[in-house]
């Protein structure tokens, strides 16, 4: 007897042939003499064997779920992150990109706004494409807290069963949108870099980097919804406000209870340097051990300035405690998407470039014509960077008649 | 206090390819090790028992058998148990299935006062599985966190990063706190830390052991499919630059000029 959910090789079928093993993108498929078998500690029900095989010798048996209930739900939501009553900019990417694939399983896009004295930001998210804003307004949730958010979303979404919920792939998103889908036992798929839907199958195509990026994976929820996935800042295009737009706005509220929390914020701290919000930046300037010294950060900080761009650091530089840790970009650190990257001094470890090479353009500068950070330039200059960083700095203040 | 660490095992490099002709994952020659992110909280988990000077520190597994390396390596660093979640049942299991398989072995192991664990795992970096271990077992949570400021049996005061800097938030335990990395810097396993990993009996519960609701485990009680795995496509060849000084930076300049004025 197969296990419940089961892949099974039918032994009258399997001919040998090896195809399966080779497909198999986890290594789990070996021969036993002539006949396939399979390791279902790493199988991962993927099915690339099921398509490779000729002989139709294996099979994913997959539980038939209700698939009926499944209509009940319709809509497109995007929670938009607000922060000291200010609409954060991935917003506006989701509702840029939940508009088309709203458009193109002709349902309704809807912003959900958390905050406490919110209502006249709404007006923007319908210019920013949304059809209708769910607004919860409450004292309580002034400030992201994981108790109140993940309440007051996970009632929403019952409430009104949303076929799909985006969300951005931050600290807050993360943090919230895990805890909704455990709740209303939806799939949730992370840090997605590409969106599409499947028209005749009305799914959600949820693309994502895995393994440091060096593999993408597409993954989908067939059978329960909301389908959920968050989405990195920085990937998709903004929406363009267009003030002519009109949109619903619906008020909701929530018993007392909704609103309550086991973990209070006490305090929220916000780094001086200007510099440092990696995650925002267009423009991403970073040093390496090549810098040399702490006090040599200054021309680095100096060309971040002029291009009104944030400063990175290599997680050498950071171990050395030459720059903070919330400079590190890397498999430690921080991912970031800017659409520009100067790596100076920076040799380019795999787990740097993790971090950093989906970027628009990626310049790297280094004495080492051998350095692996050039394998991945847009433009690479073979130079002492204290000759060209400094330069470089003064024809950017010229560029932008600073 | 009795402290649980969640931990993963996971490919030593992420540095993993598809061969373009077999389209298999590469994988020879690369080493298992503790998810880097996981070691912090670890090193943390030893720490907060050092510094009350008592308690109790478990580590907690869901993997295939060989996982159980991972684990005694966790002992060596200071752990004083083990548990490795081991089944083929468990195959299959997204962040929705897993987080419901620990939340099942944490009930089991009971009367905790903190869940620790890093914040992703550096294979699937998904940050989900925190998250989902505190909705199961419906206790507070506080994710990338970078100092705990003080914690008793009853409450924690922690540092949480941001995007912007750091949140101060206090909270009622037992709770679920996912740690960056520059919440310590982890300890190499000591001598005798290592003969007692060598000789620790380490029990593995399978789905049956943890009374999981078997709609709730592996593939079944995955809500995502995996429909396709591929390589991303190469980077554009770079160009290089080469000049004086002075002549490549203009050159980069004006190169760069049209994204920094639009940005």
């Amino acid at each position: 007897m197969p296990d419940k959910a089961a892949i099974k090789i039918l032994n009258e079928k399997c001919t040998g042939c090896g195809l399966c093993v080779k497909a198999c993108p986890f290594g789990a498929i070996s021969m036993e003499g002539k006949q396939a078998v399979i390791d279902l500690t790493t199988c991962t029900f993927c099915g690339a064997c099921v398509e490779a095989c000729k002989f139709n010798a294996i099979l994913i048996l997959m539980k038939e779920e209700a698939k009926a209930d499944l209509s009940d739900y319709k809509d497109l939501w995007v929670f938009c992150e607000q922060k000291k009553g200010e609409i954060q900019s991935v917003s506006f990417e989701l509702l840029g990109k939940g508009r088309e694939l709203a458009d193109k399983l002709g349902v309704s896009l809807c912003a959900v706004l958390l905050g406490d004295g919110m209502e006249g930001c709404c007006g923007g998210l319908v210019a920013r494409g949304a059809d209708k804003v769910y607004l919860v307004d409450s004292p309580k949730l002034r400030n992201y807290q994981d108790d109140p958010y993940s309440k007051v979303l996970t009632a929403l979404v019952r409430k009104h069963k949303p076929e799909i919920l985006l969300c951005g792939a931050t600290t807050m998103g993360r943090s919230l949108i895990s805890r909704v889908a455990v709740k209303t036992r939806a799939g949730l798929t992370a840090d997605c870099t590409g969106l599409d839907i499947d028209r005749e199958e009305k799914l959600l195509l949820q693309t994502r980097p895995a393994f440091g990026g060096n593999i993408m994976a597409t993954i989908i929820t067939p059978d329960t919804r909301p389908q959920m996935a968050t989405v990195r800042h920085k990937v998709m295009k903004e929406s363009e406000p267009d003030a002519k737009r009109k949109g619903e706005i619906i008020k909701e509220g929530f018993p007392e209870e909704t609103y309550s929390s086991r973990s209070r914020l006490i305090d929220v701290v916000e780094e001086i340097e200007e510099t440092v919000n990696l995650a925002e930046a267009d423009i991403i300037v970073s040093g390496g051990r090549g810098v040399g010294s702490p006090d040599n950060f200054d021309i680095i900080k100096e060309l971040a300035v002029s291009v009104n761009g944030a400063v990175g650091a290599s997680r050498a530089v950071v171990d050395a405690g030459w720059m903070p840790y919330s400079h590190q970009v890397g498999q430690t650190g921080k991912t970031v998407c800017p659409k520009i990257y100067i790596a100076c001094g920076i040799s380019g470890q795999i787990q740097h470039l993790i971090g950093m090479k989906s970027a628009d353009i990626i310049v790297a500068v280094n004495k080492d014509p051998d350095a692996p950070i050039f394998s991945v330039a847009t433009y690479g200059i073979v130079d002492d960077l204290f000759k060209i960083v400094p330069a470089l700095t003064t024809h950017f203040k010229k560029i932008l008649g600073k | 206090m009795k402290i649980l660490v969640l931990i993963k095992q996971v490919p030593e490099t992420t540095d993993v390819k598809i061969d373009p002709e077999t389209n298999t994952l590469k994988r020879e020659g690369v080493k298992s090790i503790i998810n880097p992110f996981d070691m912090y909280a670890i090193e943390e988990a030893v720490r907060i028992k050092e510094r009350s000077g008592g308690g109790q520190v478990i580590a907690v597994s869901m993997g295939p058998p060989q996982a159980m390396e991972a684990l005694r390596e966790a002992i060596s660093m200071g752990c004083d148990e083990a548990v490795l979640l081991s089944d083929k049942k468990f195959a299959g299991s997204d962040t929705w299935a897993t987080s419901y398989t620990l939340s099942q072995a944490i009930r089991k192991l009971g009367d905790y006062s903190v869940v620790l664990c890093g914040k992703q795992a550096s294979d699937g970096d998904t940050a989900q599985v925190g998250p989902g271990v505190s909705t199961h077992l419906d206790i507070p949570q506080v994710t990338y966190i970078k100092k705990i400021e003080q914690i008793n049996a009853e409450s924690a005061r922690v540092e949480r990063m941001t995007e912007e800097g750091y949140e101060i938030i206090e909270t009622a335990l037992p709770a679920v706190m996912t740690v960056v990395k520059e919440i310590n810097e982890p300890r190499l396993p000591s001598l005798k830390g290592k003969m007692r990993a060598k000789k620790a009996e380490i029990p593995v519960w399978t789905a049956e052991d943890l009374l999981c609701d078997e709609e709730k485990i592996g593939l079944d009680g995955s809500p995502t499919r995996v429909i396709k795995v591929f390589t991303p496509p190469p980077r554009q060849g770079g160009r290089v630059l080469a000049g004086e000084p002075e002549a490549v930076s203009k050159e980069l300049a004006d190169l760069l000029k049209d994204v920094v004025i639009s940005s």
